[in-house]
């Protein structure tokens, strides 16, 4: 004696892009809040200390937001030019920002004036950065230098200036306060250390470097610059791992995400690519307009764009469903309840009988095997497509398809036939879907005239199934086209050969599409006639 | 069958079996029917003995625990049911052939009163007619009130005959006016009360009563199965009564209250129900070859499983190299996997993995091809549904052995894999790649290989490597060489030879007229040979050397086999209904052995099966069988059907029953004809001086069939000699293994049993003889 065998739910093929693990919590975002700032929002900077307020460097002011409110919580706006590069401490308690006029401030967040006010450079400060010690920035400027300063003194400790144009990115080491690194337009990427005051480590990134980010591990250096992010490794002395060209456009700011270190690029395509381990891209974030910065809160929640049309865009993260199951959750029996009897050990001698394990059937299953045929049909129907199209199948195998279709009225027939329209055209269940359609039509032949909903239900089946025909038969004529296309190109040897290669790749994934299609197409037209 | 606690007997074929209830083992064999036993029943002065029955005209009397045989009661007729009562010692009823005609149809139930005499064989001539039309179902006679009364239905009558009256009361016959199947199929009559319950064709069980009066009776209704009721048994207090049908379900009413329980999917449809005599545990048998011990809480406590006959062997008999079992259709959408060693099936695959539905005229899915590769690590199988080719569904898949679970575990599922029928699927032969390449009647043949790398979390996976074509032809056999460099697709009259590797097609070898039907390339020394069989019965061998015909020759091929050991190639062919056995090498234009009408009708499947250890010392003529055995099974199409009906009458003769039922698996051990002078001149020549093999072979195998013929009269006599001398060495060695529950082999008759027939009889009965296991008798009298 067997037990039941439950019906088998195929896997099936899915169109389209593989659904990730990534992919999954990358999409697991709201849709973005935005927030209309003065200008371009050229940098934003999240407060490492929870709760993670962040800075946004927007025209000539740096403000601080809340994570969760959508006004200032505080705003520096003494600037006379732009400011630019708004970046806190590694405490979170003091801000730096440069500006057109060559100055660097210092901010007490408490506070509203500049703390200190570094001056040296002199064109405008574009990149500033605290050193990990905490006590030392350092800042990039157009003026071709890069300087380093000390906070409490307020002086420079270093000018360093062998960029031979404009800095325009920054990162320093978390491990190292003495070490940083710069980009600048001059192509190249320079590692420096603050004790030996000169560059140490020259890399050549081919266009003009717009961002540099630093591993948390310290030994892969991310630029951008030109439409390319290039990963270099600076434990082989700066040899260049991958270079990546997803954006079509220059590639403006990078960061990395808490969840497993993705890396996010943002371009002025509009668009914010992340990329897995693997440097392939998994997800694809759209933006109205090209994005200038670009920055993730330390604990993923929250998603901060800034793009040229002065738009500050945030993306929330939805709260995941188990903590909301946790909250509404009842106190249910206790522990001790379900551990009674089974924390006991067996003594040497005892004779260990094991429960039989009790298999549980689905809702559709358990009708199926006690010959429900109908009532079986209309849970799988609340499920999903596949288990819908798998219980199909095992009726037409056990021939009651017809019994479980007929009988019905109008309100449990209803959603069958919108299962049909919905999923009649889609070739991994026309096969099925069409005779059960044929199936339909058999027993309601008769009094579909007296249910209005049913009869523009078949109406519309009706409509979607031409439209289907109409549309393979001009796949069938594209794919004519084709044939003739490549029969005449065949012959033709040398120059040609190439170029008829690149049409065949651009073509094949198209025709195995039709292929697909036209499969269904004289099932299709014998429901027509 | 009947059974006491421990025991369980059960008929099969000409021996009666006796199991142990508890450990599902066999505990010995009561032998000694030439033909097949009939019915069984305990002796109800002795619980210990057993009476049986068989067709051959005896009745036995047997120790079952012992497993001695203590009487044999010579009737003269076959016998097709045995019954016997507590109230009516000294008496058999015997349901035998009636007198006056000889019609095989019409059967009367007798007593024979058995005289009390100390001889072991005893003749019985006192045969009294007690009631004349009796059914053929051995279920459709029952004693009613432990003998008062015998109950039997024919068609639409139910008589009841009373032995205090010596009267027979008829019911009028049933015929409803809807026109409904309400044919009497089995009966069962109530131990206390005055009750008789039948089984009707519809599904329906009705239980009589009040039929001592005239014209008064009454019935009562129970309906639960959907289609015919196969058999009823009452338990031996009376309490519960149990039906069973094709559904499989064994129903327990309660007699007396409305309630039913039901043990749903006990395998195949229930063909016979009995209860032990305390009432406690009752055994199913089932159409599948199967007995199913239930206890009466209805759990199910033991099961018997014999080789599962299947509808018919769609997949091609195959080796597991794994575990040298043999594999083919076993339960509907099961391989089985079948030791020959051992001769006990190993266990079941699940290949469809659906819920059966045992439902006639229901289009189910059938596994029709299976494949192994070199190490039985992976296995390939494809199912198929549907009659018409617009409904057919395909499925190919690919399981990967688990050692864990010691089994076969589902890796990929390939719906539609062709777009029509496949004709053939071969494994690559080595162990390198793992590749499959199927051939379908679309026109084209795929290769499938299975993914390198895991791009999924369950591991490597399945996919199409290439789609093969050939000028719009429909492909129809595949076969690999040896060290799988090539693999042969045959394409209708054109055989296609490719490169697996780059897939380039090499070259084609073609030899009109007929499409190719076999296709095979020869092993180990003689691996530059391809061989095909072609439907216009033409045996070709190619060398792919020279890419030239080496060799062909008239012969009409039913099928051609190679050894994987060695290189030898056996071929059936059929001749006037016989089928010949030849086995040659294709280096050599002789032939290694050759064997004249093997059997009657044409060889369906073949197989060598490799021996556990080589044979060293047997003779030359059977030197080529001392690496593996060869197995074959045959279809009986035309020639058993009248024989059948008439050796065994009392079974539901159904054309299907008959025709898929019998797999008919020997060993060949036999010699062949002796060489007439001729060819032995022949053979004896220095090659070298030999006109090319090519023209002789043709000459050489005509001259054999010249011979066999022409010298057949001649040689019949010597040919029985050999025979009957090969036969007792093969009944020796089939002492270990020779459970021959269901393969009915053909076993030595003369050793065991009386040498009194002479050899012509024997050749008859050899004949006639084949086993019914589905036919058992019941019956328990405490």
């Amino acid at each position: 004696m067997t037990a039941f065998k439950p019906t088998r739910v195929p896997v099936i093929p899915q169109l389209g892009e593989k659904v990730t693990e990534d992919a999954l919590y990358w999409r697991s975002y709201k849709s973005p809040v935005q927030i209309k700032e003065f200008g371009a929002v050229t940098k934003i900077h999240f407060s490492p200390l929870s709760p993670h307020n962040y800075a946004v460097t927007a025209s000539t002011r740096v403000q601080i937001f809340g994570p969760n409110s959508h006004e200032p919580l505080r705003s520096f706006s003494r600037f006379k030019g732009s400011a630019y590069s708004g970046s806190f401490r590694a405490d979170g308690r003091l801000l730096v920002a440069g500006s057109d006029e060559g100055l660097v401030r210092l901010f007490d967040v408490g506070g509203r004036v500049a703390l200190r006010q570094f001056t040296g450079h002199s064109k405008s400060v574009r990149v500033t950065s605290f050193l990990s010690d905490g006590f030392r920035i350092v800042s990039g400027s157009d003026d071709l230098s890069s300087r380093v300063w000390d906070v409490s003194t307020a002086q420079e400790v270093a000018a360093l200036g062998e960029h031979s144009d404009y800095i325009r990115a920054l990162a320093t080491s978390s491990r190292n306060p003495d070490v940083f690194i710069t980009g600048s337009y001059d192509h190249t990427l320079r590692v420096w250390d603050a004790r030996l005051e000169r560059c140490v480590m020259k890399m050549e990134h081919g266009q003009p470097v717009e961002g540099v980010l630093l591993y948390p591990s310290e030994g892969l250096l991310v630029s951008t610059g030109g439409q390319h992010v290039k990963v270099w490794d600076l434990l082989k002395g700066g040899q260049q791992l991958v270079s990546l060209k997803n954006h079509h456009k220059t590639v403006t700011c990078v960061c990395l995400s808490t969840h497993s270190n993705r890396l996010l690029t943002g371009s002025l395509d509009r668009h914010v690519k992340v990329y897995s381990s693997s440097y392939k891209v998994v997800h694809t974030f759209d933006y109205e307009a090209s994005v200038l910065s670009l920055a993730v809160a330390p604990d993923d929640g929250i998603v901060a764009v800034g793009m040229t049309n002065g738009v500050l865009s945030l993306r929330h993260r939805k709260p995941s469903e188990e903590q909301e199951v946790d909250g509404r959750k009842r106190r249910g029996p206790s522990y001790r309840m379900f551990v009674k009897g089974r924390n006991y050990t067996p003594k040497q001698d005892d004779f260990v009988v094991r429960k039989s394990l009790k298999h549980h059937l689905k809702k559709h299953d358990r009708l199926l095997k006690s010959f429900k045929v109908s009532e079986a049909l209309d849970s799988a129907l609340e499920v999903g497509p596949a288990v819908c199209v798998a219980v199909l199948i095992e009726l037409e195998r056990r021939g009651t398809l017809r019994n479980a279709v007929a009988g019905r009225e109008e309100e449990s027939i209803t959603p069958l036939l919108n299962f049909l329209l919905r999923f009649i055209t889609d070739p991994r269940f026309s096969r099925i879907l069409l005779s059960v359609a044929h199936v339909v039509v058999d027993v309601y032949q008769q009094v579909v005239s007296q249910s209005p909903v049913m009869e523009r239900l078949l109406q519309r089946l009706l409509e979607c199934l031409g439209r289907e025909i109409d549309y393979q038969q001009e796949l069938l004529q594209v794919l004519g086209i084709l044939d003739t296309l490549f029969a005449s190109a065949t012959p033709a040897a040398g120059v040609t050969t190439l170029q008829t290669c690149e049409i065949a790749l651009n073509v094949s994934h198209f025709c195995t599409r039709i292929q697909i299609k036209s499969t269904t197409t004289p099932r299709l037209r014998t429901w027509r006639v | 069958r009947s059974r006491i606690h421990k025991f369980l007997l059960c008929a099969s074929g000409d021996l009666v079996k006796v199991f142990s209830t508890s450990t599902e083992e066999w505990v010995h064999v009561l032998q000694g029917h030439t033909n097949v036993v009939t019915g069984i029943t305990l002796n109800p002065a002795n619980q210990l003995q057993v009476y049986s029955s068989s067709a051959d005209g005896t009745v036995r009397l047997w120790d079952f625990t012992d497993g001695i045989l203590i009487k044999t009661f010579v009737i003269g007729y076959p016998i097709a049911t045995l019954l016997v009562s507590n109230k009516h010692e000294g008496i058999l009823f015997l349901v035998v052939p009636a007198k006056d005609n000889s019609n095989s149809e019409c059967l009367q139930l007798v007593a024979a009163h058995v005289p009390k005499t100390l001889e072991q064989e005893v003749e019985v001539r006192e045969l009294s007619s007690v009631l004349p039309n009796i059914s053929p179902n051995p279920r459709a006679v029952g004693f009613g009130r432990e003998g008062e009364y015998i109950a039997s239905a024919e068609g639409l009558k139910l008589i009841v005959y009373f032995f205090r009256d010596q009267k027979p009361y008829r019911s009028v016959p049933l015929i409803s006016s809807k026109g409904a199947k309400n044919t009497f199929t089995c009966v069962s009559c109530h131990p206390k009360d005055d009750c008789v319950a039948t089984g009707h064709e519809d599904g329906k069980i009705r239980l009589w009563r009040n039929f001592n009066q005239k014209k008064e009776y009454t019935y009562t209704t129970l309906h639960w199965h959907h289609s015919v009721v196969n058999t009823l048994c009452f338990t031996p207090e009376g309490t519960t009564l149990l039906s069973g049908g094709i559904e499989s379900v064994l129903v327990q009413w309660q007699y007396d209250r409305n309630s039913k329980y039901i043990l749903p999917r006990l395998g195949g449809s229930i063909t016979h129900i009995s209860v032990s005599a305390d009432g406690s545990l009752f055994t199913t048998s089932h159409s599948d070859n199967k007995i199913t011990v239930i206890q009466s809480n209805l759990k199910v406590s033991a099961v018997i499983q014999g080789l599962v006959k299947g509808e018919a062997v769609h997949t091609d008999l195959v080796i597991d190299p794994r575990s040298k079992a043999l594999v083919l259709n076993g339960k509907p959408g099961h391989l089985q996997f079948y030791s020959l060693q051992r001769d006990k099936q190993l266990y079941n695959l699940d290949i469809v993995q659906q819920e059966y539905i045992y439902q006639e005229g229901l289009d189910q899915y059938e596994v029709v091809k299976a494949a192994f590769d070199a190490h039985g690590s992976c296995l390939a199988t494809v199912e198929e549904r549907g009659k018409k080719l617009s409904d057919t569904e395909i499925t190919l898949k690919f399981w990967d052995y688990n050692e864990t679970a010691q089994s076969f575990v589902l890796n990929t599922t390939v719906m539609t894999p062709h777009d029509n029928r496949i004709t053939s699927m071969c494994f690559f032969p080595t162990a390198e790649t793992t590749m499959v390449v199927t051939t379908a009647r679309d026109g084209c043949f795929k290769a499938w290989l299975l993914g390198q790398e895991s791009d999924t979390e369950n591991g490597p996976s399945w996919s199409c490597d290439f789609v093969g074509r050939y000028h719009d032809l429909q492909p129809t056999n595949c076969c690999f060489s040896a060290d799988g460099s090539l693999l042969a697709v045959s394409f209708q009259e054109v055989i296609t030879i490719w490169n697996p590797e780059t897939w380039e097609l090499l070259t084609t070898l073609c030899q009109p007229p007929g499409n190719i039907k076999d296709l095979c390339f020869g092993r180990l020394s003689c691996s530059r040979y391809l061989l095909a069989t072609t439907t216009k019965n033409m045996l070709c061998c190619w060398n792919l050397l020279t890419c030239s015909l080496e060799w062909s020759t008239s012969i009409a091929v039913t099928l051609l086999k190679a050894d994987p050991l060695s290189e030898n190639m056996a071929v059936f062919t059929l001749q006037k209904e016989q089928t010949d056995l030849f086995v040659f090498k294709p280096c050599e234009p002789r032939p290694l052995f050759t064997q004249n009408a093997l059997c009657v009708g044409e060889v369906q499947r073949a197989i060598f099966v490799p021996r556990e250890e080589p044979l060293d010392n047997c003779d030359e003529s059977s030197l080529w069988l001392n690496r593996s055995q060869l197995y074959f099974t045959i279809n009986p199409v035309c020639h058993l059907l009248p024989t059948q009906a008439v050796i065994d009458d009392s079974v539901a003769v159904t054309p299907f029953y008959l025709l898929l039922g019998k797999h008919r698996q020997r060993e060949q051990e036999m010699c062949g004809l002796p060489v007439t002078e001729q060819q032995g001149r022949l053979l004896h020549t220095a090659a070298h001086v030999l006109p090319p093999a090519s023209f002789l072979c043709n000459m050489f195998v005509k001259s054999l069939l010249i011979s066999q013929t022409g010298v057949k009269v001649e040689t019949e006599p010597s040919e029985q000699q050999a025979e009957s001398e090969k036969e007792e060495e093969e009944s020796e060695e089939e002492m270990d293994s020779c459970d021959a529950q269901q393969d009915r082999r053909v076993q030595g008759l003369g050793v065991e049993t009386v040498p009194l027939i002479s050899k012509a009889q024997e050749r008859e009965l050899k004949k006639v003889r084949r086993t019914d296991y589905s036919w058992l008798s019941c019956l328990s009298d405490s």
